[in-house]
């Protein structure tokens, strides 16, 4: 199957499916020549305006979603400024794979990339073969040495002149002195190159909604004091409260907007766990993290809005006379996951196996009820991988009488066990016939230990009969 | 005669108490039950509203499991949420239900730094109406510590810092002054001798190594209970284990 564009007089194939390619088909083909080479090839005519509706409604929801800053990226793709925005998806490669993640189910096969500038970015992506790469700070010059010309976004006729002229690569084409260049083509290489290379600045300029709740303020003298813009900030998030005051609505996600004079533009987002509108709330969120605006030669603009927003009702708060009941952590939490910490509560999960015996759950989940049953002590601190040890025990049931653990010899003086714990057959094959026997072991200076055996001490089937240290008591 | 020099001590005091801080302190004391414990502290219990510091003895000093339990039995025996910051996230959360503290109380927040665990811990004591403030610190130095302090007496919450660090020798550090209002070491101690063959219930060498305004001492104890409290030892008097007391007395 391939789509076929046309271009005055000219159809041509303008992107073709995997199948076509084996079969020969070539982007940029004539469709004439496609259709010749494989009988019976599906042809589907270009639609470029539902495309870039699509691509439209695309970049609106990535605003949604993943940036406060999302901008449509040529005919077949749309960027994003991920600075100060990752954080809230897990950090930068979680975020991309989640991205990539998202349009597989849908049929759809998206490459993404990550790299310091635009035009790094653009071009690693429609070169990988990867579905996502990250290029590392500071490393766009490596990454981009090697890639193909027609991926600076320059016009087609440029590149063609250019691959006359012998050129392959960008590292060859910026290792090429400016002024011949220029003089033949004009400033556009040069200025795409340096936008490539960060050298230029290049701005994205923000896809926006109608229905988007904005509020901005615009300054005669540029500002850029740190007491100035908390000012401001402050004063924007009232104003910003009292528009969702009015439709109802409470804040899930806010992008803090700020635009330089020098046509630079950063961007900070805020995310809370649950629809807030309280003022002090919002401006702690923040205000936390008006150190990171970098305000160079002045601020022109501040704008504040509300990306995702969810209605909030307002409720009446219970009054009781014994004032018993927990206040709201949600704020301290939102500050915590703003700056990037991984916040979250333990929760027991029914397994014997003691690793799997505890989940993670969001620190504003609901409270769970289900407990651990705690028949036995449980150590302290558990070791994430048990550490092997050397033991000296009497098969099959014998707690160990010394055992030496990280270089250190230790004499049991007291021990309980074995307590025996089954591997998990009905949730992995591999357990079926597992078993570990934990013994807590007391050594003579009364430090507490917490070992198992991997096996039941008879059938080799069950285990290893390898001794490790999983935990420590207190 | 004793009684007007009773007065004038008790006059000294409060004038004393109202220099060392401009607002009263009102978030009061959480005991420990214990009686012998409660007299050396002033207050009769642990202050809210202030920094305490633990840490661990001999290998405790590393895995820090002693220090961790005794902080966890602390927490439990306050009311509202908890905040637990760390770097290292090896804790057991079933070890810490089995001395009271529920799984729903405790927030974790998990940071890369140092310096993130301080900054949150301040974030935690200065929001108010939590139970308690829990961080596991290697290096706490004078200033930050401070500044928990004043966070932590601003808003009347319970602030505990885990010592722990990451080699044993580096626990000298230990003996470096910060603001806090306690320091304590919790060493372990063979537990509690059964009639039959297994381990009792364990024992902890308690050391009070400073206190504002009181006197610092040492008790053995029996470790935290499903409600998180200790108890003095039956066998109190037997120290049969003075080499894994510290080399210096704060």
């Amino acid at each position: 199957m391939v789509v076929i564009a046309r271009s005055g007089a000219r159809r041509w194939v303008s992107s073709a499916d995997t199948a076509a390619v084996t079969a020969g088909v070539r982007v940029g083909m004539a469709a004439a020549k496609a259709q010749a080479l494989f009988c019976g090839l599906m042809m589907v005519d270009a639609d470029p305006v539902a495309d870039a509706k699509a691509l439209q409604r695309l970049s609106l929801w990535a605003l949604k979603i993943y940036s406060p800053v999302v901008a449509v990226d040529g005919a077949d793709g749309i960027v994003l400024d991920t600075e100060g925005a990752d954080h809230l998806q897990g950090g930068e490669a979680m975020m991309i794979s989640g991205i990539a993640n998202r349009f597989r189910p849908k049929g759809l096969t998206a490459r993404v990339a990550i790299a310091d500038t635009w035009g790094a970015a653009h071009a690693c992506a429609r070169t990988i073969s990867r579905e996502t790469v990250i290029v590392p700070a500071g490393q766009t010059v490596k990454a981009v040495e090697r890639l193909p010309i027609s991926r600076l976004r320059l016009p087609e006729k440029t590149v063609s002149d250019l691959r006359t002229l012998g050129f392959r690569t960008l590292g060859e084409l910026s290792a090429t002195p400016r002024a011949p260049l220029a003089l033949r083509f004009g400033p556009e290489i040069g200025r795409r190159l340096d936008q490539m290379f960060g050298r230029v600045s290049e701005p994205i300029d923000p896809v926006r909604t109608p229905d988007l709740i904005v509020v901005s303020r615009s300054f005669a003298e540029p500002i850029g004091a740190a007491e100035t813009i908390d000012k401001y900030v402050g004063r924007l998030v009232v104003e910003l409260v009292e528009k969702l005051q009015e439709r109802g609505l409470g804040i899930r996600r806010a992008d803090l907007l700020v635009e330089k004079v020098d046509g630079t533009r950063q961007a900070i987002r805020a995310g809370t766990a649950k629809p807030a509108r309280d003022i002090a709330w919002l401006t702690k969120l923040f205000r936390d993290r008006t150190e990171k605006i970098e305000p160079g030669f002045g601020i022109e603009k501040l704008s504040l809005a509300a990306v995702m927003a969810e209605p909030l009702e307002e409720t009446q708060s219970v009054s009781t006379l014994v004032d018993d009941t927990d206040r709201d952590i949600t704020p301290l939490i939102d500050i915590f996951g703003n700056r990037g910490h991984r916040v979250y509560r333990y929760a027991a999960v029914a397994s014997d196996v003691p690793e799997r015996s505890v989940r993670r759950i969001a620190a504003t989940a609901a409270d769970v009820l289900e407990t651990w049953t705690l028949h036995w002590p449980r150590p302290t601190r558990l070791l994430a991988h048990p550490d092997p040890i050397d033991v000296i025990a009497l098969l099959p049931d014998q707690p160990p009488v010394s055992f030496t653990w990280r270089g250190k010899r230790r004499r049991v003086k007291r021990a309980d066990g074995p307590e025996r714990v089954f591997g998990e057959w009905w949730k992995r094959d591999s357990e079926s016939a597992a078993v570990r026997d934990y013994f807590t072991l007391e050594d003579e200076a009364g430090e507490r230990f917490w070992v198992f055996r991997s096996g039941d001490g008879e059938n080799l089937e069950t285990g290893s009969h390898r001794w490790f240290l999983h935990g420590i008591f207190a | 005669m004793t009684a007007a020099r009773a007065q004038v001590l008790t006059e000294l005091r409060d004038r004393i108490a109202t220099l060392e801080r401009s607002v009263p302190r009102q978030a009061g004391w959480l005991p420990f039950g214990v009686v012998a414990i409660d007299a050396v502290l002033p207050g009769g219990g642990l202050a809210r509203g202030a920094l305490h510091e633990i840490a661990g003895g001999g290998s405790g000093t590393v895995d820090g499991a002693a220090a961790a339990l005794f902080a966890a039995g602390i927490a439990a025996r306050t009311k509202g949420k908890v905040v637990w910051c760390l770097t290292r996230p090896d804790l057991f959360f079933p070890a810490l239900a089995q001395v009271g503290l529920d799984a729903n109380r405790v927030v974790f927040v998990e940071v890369d730094r140092e310096e993130d665990v301080l900054a949150s811990m301040e974030e935690g004591l200065s929001h108010g109406g939590l139970g308690a403030v829990v961080g596991e610190l290697v290096r706490l130095p004078m200033t930050a510590s401070r500044r928990l302090q004043l966070a932590a007496e601003k808003s009347g919450t319970l602030g505990l810092v885990v010592r722990r660090w990451r080699r044993q020798t580096e626990a000298n550090d230990f003996g470096q002054p910060t603001a806090s209002t306690t320091r304590w070491r919790v060493s372990v101690l063979p537990s509690v001798a059964l009639p039959v063959p297994g381990v009792g219930r364990p024992q902890w060498f308690l050391e009070l190594m400073r206190v504002k305004s009181g006197e610092c001492a040492e008790f053995t104890v029996g470790a935290c209970d499903a409600q998180g409290r200790i108890h003095l030892s039956a066998d109190a008097a037997d120290r049969s284990h003075p080499s894994r007391r510290s080399g210096y007395s704060a």
